[in-house]
């Protein structure tokens, strides 16, 4: 199959009439590029997005309290309740394939009256009461000095971490940070580090403008007691929070007496299930790309196919002369089918290697224009190429089969007849 | 050497059908050279169509070299044509694309001969019929008479046990068919069997036997004295 005077036979043929072959081999290169570029760019848009999610636990949901909307137990419909410490306990004994169970307290918010006090400076920002876990859950680079730690929360020390975004609005450019005090609603904090959150989505300024404490200096701060604001709840890598969830439900519905039937009592956001939709919508863009591609290149086969039909009855004759001389009708048809493959791969490697170029330029227009926001390096994997090589193949041997069962159909006596 | 008993062949042509050949009981020996004559119409062509394995036969049977030729499918014909047949056409019928040399060793390539040994053959037989230094040459760099030297050369690189030769001399002026005959003599005189459909009365006259062909039948079957080509030459 792989003789020297087979090839050399093939390239005969293809280069007799060079720019009928360029045409026919267009068709396929096009093909194979649309689909590379649709799949690398489908690749760019999902590296951009899973950027934006950063290095955040996705396996992960947030949990609050929203009000009874059923009587229970002898207790009225439209209670409030609030989380307790004993929750938390309760959610860690009886749900072990969790990793980790934050509880949160939170003062200030969006739009908030100025809450903290340095020196003549004011600001309001975002104030959590958090455990050491949270780091893991909710990614921050710490800039200088350390986060809070488990002897923080034994000793409820007043310290607390600030992002850069604090640092800039109450000090002055070069002040030094760590070891000063600033003020929290009237309480005297300690500055024992300074954060750095990687986001680049909409409000990214926002996230650097949040204080962490620990989560007992808070409650003790703030008169919250063995109150509980709200969880971020991260379940093991091997297990899935959306699955784990109702489980954590039931335990707090039975903790705080409500109906088990009381689906608005206790608020969600499951952050698993959002990205999992994300990573779907991924897939689905995958396949459009694959079925448009395919389509494209499905049109450059016909015209392969349609060039080698015509290839064969130009030599018909020649065909004829050949079987005259007794070369057997299978060498004939793998003659064809070889011709139609290799056409297909050249053309194909053709357009893969151009699409390869493009996704190239791209990245380098990227790199040199900065970020766009939602788009990062586009590209294709090793994985995509040999699919679409072996996708080659296949159209190769589809385009040249009907020519050449065509090739042998004539019988050789009237295709000696031919002029 | 060719034993064929009470053959019959018809064609189908719309509803009527065509008898072309209407009973035919003919046999070579080895080393003869045998023209086939008949006007056109008369069947000869279809008769060695027959005998080349292109064209099956209806009735009857054929035996070549002792074997049975029937039901053949397409590779096993092949496969015969390779080993048994070499065929020299009116119109030449060489590989335009394929240089002289390339065209002589073909028959050998589908036969899986080696590269290297497939060369010196075809190179040995181009010499035999005088072409050795036009082996480089495409087809149409060569003249009439090149070409169907070349054709002949390509016919017989397959050592095959029975030449059939159709019109080889059609196309072909006087004296280059005459040049073309010298060389099939040759070739017959160093022991191979040759068939040859003319309708040429001078053609037929340089070989050993005629056999008439009318309307499918044959009306005359002689053995002649030779007339050598050379003389012409």
């Amino acid at each position: 199959m792989f003789n020297k005077d087979r090839w050399k036979e093939i390239l005969e043929v293809l280069t007799s009439n060079w720019f009928r072959t360029l045409l026919t081999a267009f068709g396929v290169f096009w093909g194979i590029l649309i689909l590379i570029v649709l799949l690398a760019a489908g690749k760019g848009l999902e590296n951009g997005i899973r950027s934006n999610f950063g290095d955040i636990a996705t396996n992960t949901m947030f949990m609050w309290t929203q009000g009874t909307s059923m009587a229970y137990k002898g207790l009225p419909k439209g209670r409030r309740f609030t989380f307790k410490l004993e929750d938390v306990a309760a959610i860690r004994q009886k749900v072990p394939e969790l990793r980790f169970v934050s509880p949160r307290n939170q003062l200030g918010g969006f739009n908030g009256a100025n809450n903290v006090v340095r020196g003549i400076k004011t600001g309001a920002f975002n104030v959590y009461g958090d455990y050491p876990d949270i780091i893991n859950q909710d990614p921050m680079g710490i800039t200088s000095g350390r986060f809070i730690n488990e002897l923080d929360i034994g000793e409820k020390r007043k310290v607390a971490v600030i992002g850069e975004g604090v640092r800039a609005s109450l000090y002055d450019v070069g002040e030094e940070v760590l070891g000063t005090y600033i003020k929290i609603q009237g309480v005297n904090f300690m500055v024992i580090g300074t954060y750095k959150k990687n986001s680049n989505d909409g409000n990214g300024e926002e996230v650097q403008k949040e204080i962490f404490i620990p989560f007992t200096s808070f409650s003790q701060a703030f008169n919250q007691g063995n109150n509980v604001g709200w969880m971020a709840i991260t379940a093991n890598d091997n297990s899935s929070i959306t699955q784990l969830k109702e489980e954590i439900f039931t335990v707090v519905r039975e903790n705080q007496k409500i109906h088990p039937q009381d689906l608005r009592a206790i608020g969600h956001f499951d952050l698993f299930e959002e990205f999992n939709k994300v990573l779907g919508l991924f897939k689905a863009m995958r396949w459009i790309a694959y079925f448009v591609g395919i389509l494209v290149l499905l049109s450059g086969v016909i015209g392969v196919s349609n060039i080698m039909l015509i290839v064969v009855k130009e030599r018909t004759k020649e065909i004829g002369i050949r079987r005259a001389l007794g070369e057997n009708p299978w060498s004939i048809q793998l003659q064809i089918i070889m011709e139609s493959i290799f056409l297909t791969m050249i053309s194909g490697m053709a357009g893969i290697s151009f699409g390869a170029l493009v996704i190239y330029l791209i990245n380098y227009f990227l790199e040199n224009n900065g970020p766009v926001e939602m788009f990062l390096n586009p590209s294709v994997g090793l994985g995509v190429v040999l699919t679409a090589l072996n996708i080659l193949v296949v159209s190769g041997l589809l385009a040249g089969f009907i020519p050449a069962q065509s090739a042998i159909k004539v019988r050789p006596i009237e295709a000696l007849r031919t002029e | 050497m060719i034993e064929i008993k009470d053959l019959h062949k018809s064609y189908k042509m719309g509803s009527n059908s065509l008898h072309v050949l209407k009973g035919i009981n003919f046999s070579v020996e080895e080393g003869e050279l045998v023209a086939i004559m008949g006007s056109s119409g008369s069947g000869k062509s279809t008769l060695l169509n027959i005998l080349g394995m292109l064209d099956v036969l209806d009735e009857g049977s054929y035996t070549l070299d002792g074997v049975p030729i029937k039901d053949l499918n397409e590779t096993k014909a092949a496969q015969y044509r390779n080993k048994f047949l070499g065929f020299v056409f009116q119109s030449f019928n060489l590989i335009n694309y394929k240089s002289a040399m390339e065209n002589v060793a073909l028959p050998l390539y589908y036969q899986k001969v080696g590269r290297k040994e497939r060369q010196e053959k075809a190179l040995k037989y181009l010499e035999q019929v005088g072409l050795r230094e036009w082996a480089d040459h495409l087809p149409s760099e060569l003249s009439g008479g090149q070409k169907q030297r070349v054709a002949i050369a390509r016919a017989m690189a397959a050592e095959p046990k029975v030449l059939l030769a159709d019109e080889p001399t059609g196309a072909l002026d006087s004296t280059t068919s005459y040049e073309v005959m010298d060389l099939i003599q040759k070739i017959n005189d160093a022991g191979n069997t040759i068939l040859i459909v003319t309708h040429e009365p001078d053609i037929a006259d340089m070989c050993k036997r005629i056999v008439h062909l009318k309307d499918g039948v044959i009306v005359e079957d002689k053995k002649i004295t030779q007339v050598r080509a050379s003389q012409y030459v």
